[in-house]
């Protein structure tokens, strides 16, 4: 009996008195917003929350690879989608939490450019946006590009950056005219730059950040707990300061 | 959060450094002198983390060492524990992506040892064993204690495979060039700025000493 109790107890939760700890592997660009809820969590409850912040495809090929994360927050919905496919994660737990806005941005003392139009005029040399074969915010750029007919008069003037930060650098630096980013990161930049105009919504697919817990999380609940903060009127007020735009 | 990253990195810069220069060190001498099959075949595969870059590396590694992996599994199966994103997972990254450059050192400087002292020595009786750590190994100190500083130095600055297989978790396995990462991503220039210096500084310190003290040990 004793040894039975012993193997079934190996592979386990530790019991509710011990002290939890959930690790939450999330998209980087999240990480001010999460800190945050995270820190309300951990008064709350006592548990623990650790971050493993990176970008969303990474993430995504840690966890196929057996990595012991219990949540998966993502930039996208592609990388949940392939984990969804593969039976990775736990059906019923996923959850839409925070949208974001594609905006136009430029140099803080920049007066030239005032909306997604002027990028066509001569005196705009160079903009800055994500490499669309591997930066989510780069696809959406296109693809507002492309329904705008923007796209091939503009082409000449792209500047493919690895990051929606390297962007947001580009354009800080006057480096560039002008770039797309999100709305969370050109807050996060303040005064630095200047935000010209939002995409608009129907130019590109939704921007969703969707998460979901780890189908080989051995702390489900404590998971769970998380992902109701997160969604909770508090949670989303804290990724409304941050720039997000909550989902309900 | 700065301390704990760089307390963090001198640990497994440290642990990796001495695995580093023990297994460097036997593999340099086995393709210096060693005469078999296969020989450039397996120096080619310890210079592949060198060219490869290391987020290739770092998906190799954990297609290993997961939790699903060829090694990672039947750990797993047996012990329950899993190594990735464990500060050892930063060492086991550190190792394989330094490594190449210790024993790319190692064997260059072993094989411009001139095999006249070693034969005088066997010829005065001394073992292969005695005479590697009589003559050998002072003659060739110098190109070792170089690939010794220049894996340190790598393990140090390593990123991408640290992070496939380490993961970024603060306190846990963030190293500093993950912490630097995480501030610039995240619009923290200066915390970025005074890590990317510490950095620099241990980095520049290691190679000014290595260089003052080879020059003044060797005197003929």
């Amino acid at each position: 009996m004793l040894v039975l109790l012993v193997t079934s107890c190996r592979h386990t939760t530790p019991s509710l008195t011990a002290r939890q700890e959930i690790i939450v592997s999330a998209a980087v660009s999240l990480k001010d917003a999460f800190t945050e809820i995270a820190a309300l969590s951990e008064k709350r409850t006592g548990m623990t929350i650790r971050f493993n912040f990176g970008a969303s495809g990474a993430l995504q090929k840690q966890i196929e690879s057996g990595a012991p994360a219990d949540l998966f927050a993502s930039a996208g919905s592609k990388q949940m989608d392939e984990l969804a496919t593969k039976g990775l994660i736990v059906p019923g737990s996923r959850a839409d939490f925070a949208r974001n806005v594609l905006v136009l941005v430029a140099p803080a003392n920049d007066a030239r450019i005032r909306s997604l139009m002027d990028l066509a005029r001569s005196e705009v040399k160079k903009i800055a946006i994500g490499n669309p074969k591997t930066v989510p915010a780069g696809q959406y750029t296109e693809q507002t590009l492309t329904r705008l007919k923007l796209l091939p008069e503009l082409q000449a003037k792209l500047i493919y950056a690895e990051d929606v930060r390297q962007v947001l650098d580009y354009v800080v630096r006057g480096e560039v005219d002008a770039g797309l980013v999100y709305s969370s990161d050109a807050v996060n930049a303040g005064t630095m730059v200047k935000v010209v105009a939002p995409a608009p919504d129907d130019s590109h697919d939704a921007i969703v950040y969707p998460i979901a817990i780890v189908k080989e999380s051995h702390q489900q609940p404590a998971a769970k707990q998380f992902i109701d903060l997160v969604l909770s009127c508090e949670g989303q007020s804290i990724l409304a300061k941050h720039g997000f735009t909550a989902i309900k | 959060m700065i301390w704990e990253s760089l307390k963090l990195s001198l640990l497994v810069v440290t642990v990796a450094t001495f695995i580093i220069a023990t297994v460097g060190l036997g593999l340099g001498l086995l393709l210096a002198k060693g005469r078999f099959r296969g020989q450039e075949v397996l120096a080619s595969f310890f210079t592949l983390p060198l060219v490869l870059p290391p987020t290739v590396t770092g998906f190799y590694l954990i297609v290993l060492f997961g939790r699903h992996g060829l090694i990672g599994e039947p750990v797993y199966n047996f012990t329950g524990w899993s190594v990735v994103f464990t500060w050892q997972a930063a060492v086991i990254a550190a190792v394989v992506l330094a490594l190449p450059l210790m024993v790319l050192s190692a064997r260059a400087a072993i094989e411009s040892v001139n095999p006249r002292y070693e034969i005088a020595s066997y010829t005065l009786g001394k073992s292969q064993l005695a005479t590697f750590f009589l003559i050998t190994l002072p003659l060739a100190r110098r190109g070792i204690l170089a690939g010794i500083v220049l894996s340190f130095t790598r393990a140090l600055g390593e990123f991408g495979a640290t992070f496939m297989l380490a993961g970024n978790i603060p306190g846990r396995t963030q190293t500093m060039p993950l912490a630097i990462y995480e501030a610039v991503i995240s619009g923290d220039n200066k915390r970025a700025q005074i890590l990317a210096l510490v950095l620099t500084g241990i980095s520049i310190t290691a190679v000014y000493l290595t260089n003052k003290l080879s020059k003044g040990a060797i005197r003929y």
